[in-house]
């Protein structure tokens, strides 16, 4: 295999090595030399080849659309996506324009002004108008897409509900864990000193922290209840990306970070939405953490507030945890 | 009219220069192998040792993106060869998740620091300064010379570390503490970051001793009657670069620093509660997002680094072969300065949901989005220059429109990725490296490209084959909008980057085509490079020889004759009476008039 590749790029090589020589003696005894600059033809040609890319270009973009719209991320699951997806697909509008005109134009400019032998080029150096043609009107554009842009990120950023579910997610190498704050609505403190064996999140052994309920694997939200996300980690920066809600914040060794949002619709609808059975949102790590980056992940089911509450019933606090796993001990 | 006419008077303005050439002779015969090719102070050689240690560190770096674009494709699928390259790395053909990392890492710094930023300012400013101003050398030949040793330093440490034991460094090209500081938050972080950082040290020495160097030359051995606004656009971009990169690398020297001792001397600038291999850390107080700040400080200017000098030789490429004056002279300084500076307040685009303050977000969003505007104006610059032309599609040409092609493209998916609500969602994802691969990657090497075919000539003496020429940029430039063009829908899928396969997400299931068709485009792009490869070297010893002035340029680099001597001309300096850009001149019969021909009574020159 190795031979039969080293052996074809020899041939290829050798091969070249002769059409060039035949190529350079051919021009030597035609009159001297090959022409060093491009010629007519040659200019010709090109120009023509750049007008068929810029075809190839256009087209290639649009069945990019095409082909791949159905593989993109589906309806925003979140109260602020929408927001985000009108003001994306705003912008990709205007840049998409900007693209394709600018192509054209350049395309334009090639097959008409190619060399020709015998004509010259305009002497044209600047032109105070057009250049303050060509600076005013971007600048106007994109003054409108940054006060939109603000007003959106201002909308997203800021956590502002009244009475949102408060939930910890906690990132180590390379899963993720979400506490929830239980009955008193008060999230326990934690040391990084504390985390052992049995204690994962470092938490203190005080009431608040007593009635927290952890879970792994798989978390569950309300649709329509705001949540509010509060972020740690335990050892390198992870990200916590939750595409379909769009949302994204990173977890940071050392400081707690927040992202709060609103998810709008059920796994049970998106399920029937997608026509997909198996639908779950998930939860991806997006900063490079290690080995295992590519496969560090949660599921996230969002359902009504009957599920939810009944799911939660099931659920151990932290306290009945630690005496179960005492318990086991003993037995042992 | 007489071109190739040796002017009369020309004097060098810098002091320190002007004794040192008197007697050439005396250094002709003190020439020795070592003196002339290897530790050469002659900026025409140094030249030529940048660029043939970036050629080789590209081809490097492109066959590294081969190898993990296969991974990308056909995940888990067994190829051979994997195993005689890569060893222990490639166990029955399946490549390593650690190396892939380490692959994608390695990858990253080498096309953006050795290639785009040391190739490309180390080849072209070493080159074009002296032979642009009419100068005999740099001012400090020994400085410039340290400079790339210290550049051949940077690369071999950077280049023994994919053989050490536990794998080169692997945290991505942009090492963000505690991953990259902690030897126990992965294998790549013990010795293969260690001597990441000792190279970067070397490469940031190299660079600052070759900044300061293009700088000083620029600003004092200017030819008489080479003022500031005649000077080439090549020279400007070079300078602004040059300016940039001592603002902005001694921030990142100070980042390695810090981070240095974080690893080895029980600091913790950058480290706080972290329990990892099952210990509490006891250093604590420290913050990551500090070394985010600092990292990108330079980290944005840097890609500016990378694009600036690109667009200078663009500009000089396109205004010769269109035949036409580059248009709108001032406003394409006033935009390169106009971007160079934005470039330095931008950073925080880069860490929207780092945690930072939203409202500092808010700041970045203005600043980043006011580069698009100086962008703007050069794109339309550029088409302007050539309405009513007369181009010559020569292949430097093909490359200097390709980069306009790719500096759109890429440029106006940044105003996606610098709007925060909307990084939101496609931060890290694959639509950031489909956006840099076509704004930064593709558009500098596309710039770099036009550089060589443009200055291959004045380099050795010879011509590159321009039918392979064409062969290699058709090639290259449809699969590189291949390549990169269907990321950005990976990205726009979720499809987080950095990850070793995506076959772990049900999510992902259907995108599999997608990465076959980018890692199909991929492999023509390397075999593409290979025509590149084989045009270059045959060329440098085969190839036609060159006259003169080969493209009827107006700069002073075609007055100097075709064999390199020391010192670049032989009797004085010539004297520059004009701008670079007197091309198609009413009044002139041919269509270009070199810098260095007196002007008429009546006539007006465009530069002062
Ligand atoms: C043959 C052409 C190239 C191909 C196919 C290619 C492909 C890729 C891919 C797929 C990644 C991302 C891998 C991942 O995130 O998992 C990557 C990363 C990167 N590439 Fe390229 N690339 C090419 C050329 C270049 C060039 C010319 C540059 C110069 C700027 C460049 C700079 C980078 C950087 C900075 C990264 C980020 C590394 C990191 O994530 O730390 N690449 N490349
Ligand atoms: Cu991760
Ligand atoms: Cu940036």
């Amino acid at each position: 295999m190795t031979f039969l590749i080293l052996t074809t790029i020899a041939l290829f090589v050798i091969a070249i090595v002769r059409l060039m020589n035949v190529y350079d003696l051919s021009a030597e005894i035609r009159g001297g030399r090959t022409d060093d600059r491009a010629t007519e033809g040659e200019s010709r040609n090109m120009a023509w080849l750049w007008a068929l890319f810029v075809v190839w270009l256009l087209g290639f973009l649009a069945w990019q659309f095409f082909e791949y719209k159905d593989d993109l991320l589906p309806r925003a699951a979140s109260a602020h996506g929408p927001a985000i997806d009108n003001l994306f697909n705003t912008t990709m509008v205007i840049i998409t324009l900007v693209f394709a005109l600018t192509h054209i134009v350049l395309a334009y400019q090639i097959v008409k002004n190619y060399f020709r032998n015998g004509r010259k080029a305009t002497y044209f150096a600047h032109s105070n108008k057009l250049e303050l043609i060509w600076t005013v009107v971007p600048a106007a554009v994109l003054t409108g897409l940054i006060v939109y842009g603000l007003t959106v990120w201002d909308d997203v950023i800021y956590p502002k509900a009244e009475d949102p579910i408060v939930v910890e997610l906690y990132s180590k190498q390379f899963d993720w864990t979400a506490r929830y704050a239980g009955k008193d609505k008060v999230l326990g403190k934690s040391d990084y000193r504390k985390i052992d064996a049995g204690n994962d999140l470092g938490l203190l052994n005080v009431p608040e922290a007593n009635d927290d309920i952890i879970v792994k694997g798989e978390m569950h939200l309300v649709k329509d209840k705001p949540v509010l996300f509060k972020f740690r980690s335990r050892d390198v920066i992870h990200s916590a990306y939750l595409p379909h809600f769009r949302v994204q914040m990173n977890t940071v060794p050392g400081m707690e970070t927040a992202f709060e949002f609103t998810p709008t619709i059920t796994t049970e609808e998106m399920r029937k939405e997608t026509g997909n059975e198996k639908f779950n949102y998930v939860i991806l790590c997006n900063k490079i953490c290690g080995t295992s980056h590519y496969n560090m992940q949660m599921d996230v089911i969002v359902e009504t507030q009957e599920e939810y509450d009944k799911w939660m019933r099931e659920q151990q606090t932290w306290r009945q945890k630690k005496a179960t796993a005492s318990a086991e001990s003993i037995i042992q | 009219m007489e071109y190739t006419h040796q002017p009369e008077a020309g004097q060098v303005q810098g002091h320190a220069h002007a004794s040192s050439h008197e007697f050439d002779d005396e250094h002709h015969h003190a020439e020795t192998f070592w003196s002339k090719y290897v530790f050469s102070q002659d900026h025409k050689m140094i030249s030529k040792q940048f660029l043939v240690t970036a050629v080789i560190m590209g081809v490097l770096g492109m066959l590294m993106s081969v190898i993990f674009r296969l991974q990308l494709a056909w995940p888990g699928q067994s190829f051979p060869i994997l195993e005689t390259i890569l060893g222990k790395w490639g166990k029955d053909g399946i490549l390593d998740p650690n190396f892939y990392l380490a692959l994608v890492t390695i990858h990253g710094t080498i096309m953006v620091f050795f290639v785009l930023t040391g190739g490309l300012s180390g080849t072209f400013s070493n080159l074009l300064i002296p032979f642009q101003i009419g100068a005999r050398d740099m001012a400090s030949g020994f400085l410039n010379m340290l400079s790339y040793w210290f550049f051949f330093a940077s690369c071999l440490v950077m280049f023994l570390s994919l053989f050490i034991e536990a794998g080169p460094a692997s945290g991505g090209w942009t090492v963000y503490p505690p991953l990259s500081a902690l030897p126990q938050a992965m294998s790549g972080s013990g010795l293969g970051m260690t001597m990441w950082l000792i190279s970067m040290a070397l490469f940031i020495a190299s660079s600052l001793l070759g900044s300061l160097n293009y700088i000083v030359t620029i600003l004092n051995l200017r030819t008489k009657g080479m003022s500031m606004t005649r000077m080439p656009l090549t020279i400007w971009a070079f300078l602004v670069t040059a300016i940039l990169g001592v603002l902005s690398f001694p921030v990142l020297f100070a980042a390695a620093l810090l981070l240095i001792f974080d690893r080895s001397f029980g600091t913790s600038f950058y480290l706080s509660d972290i329990y990892i291999g099952g210990m509490a850390l006891e250093r604590n107080g420290g913050s990551p997002i500090l070394y985010e700040h600092l990292f990108w400080f330079l980290g944005h200017p840097e890609v500016y680094i990378v694009l600036l000098p690109a667009l200078g030789l663009t500009s000089e490429v396109i205004a010769t072969n269109a035949r036409k004056p580059i248009f709108g002279y001032r406003a394409m300084v006033a935009s390169l300065m106009a971007i160079a500076f934005l470039s330095i307040i931008v950073w925080g685009h880069h860490m929207f949901i780092s945690g930072m303050n939203p409202f500092l977000g808010s700041v970045f969003v203005f600043t980043t989005l006011l580069v698009a505007i100086p962008s703007a104006v050069k794109v339309f610059n550029y088409i302007t220059t050539l309405w009513k032309g007369n181009i010559h599609f020569t292949p430097a040409m093909m490359y200097a429109i390709g980069m306009v092609s790719f500096f759109i493209s890429g440029g106006v998916t940044g105003i996606i990725l610098g709007d925060s609500a909307l990084d939101i969602n496609v931060h890290d994802t694959y639509f950031v490296v489909g956006h840099f691969h076509l704004v930064m990657g593709s558009a500098a090497i596309f710039g770099m490209f036009a550089g060589v075919y443009h200055w291959f000539p004045r380099m050795y003496g010879r011509m590159m084959n321009k039918k392979l020429g064409y062969a290699h940029f058709w090639l290259t430039f449809i699969s590189a909008y291949g390549v990169f063009f269907p990321m950005h829908f990976l990205g726009l899928a979720g499809v987080p980057r950095r990850y070793y396969t995506n076959t772990e997400f049900p999510l992902f299931d259907n995108l599999v085509d997608i990465n076959v068709l980018v890692t199909s485009f991929a492999i023509l792009a390397a075999v593409a490079q290979a025509i590149f490869l084989f045009n270059f070297f045959y060329s440098i010893f085969k190839g036609q020889k060159s006259p003169q002035n080969p493209w009827h340029s107006n700069t002073l680099e075609w007055t100097a004759p075709v064999e390199h001597i020391h010192g670049n001309w032989p009797g004085a300096i010539p004297e520059v009476h004009r701008w670079a850009y007197d091309y198609s001149k009413p009044g002139y019969e041919e269509d270009y008039v070199l810098q260095t021909v007196p002007l008429r009574p009546d006539e007006k020159d465009e530069g002062h």
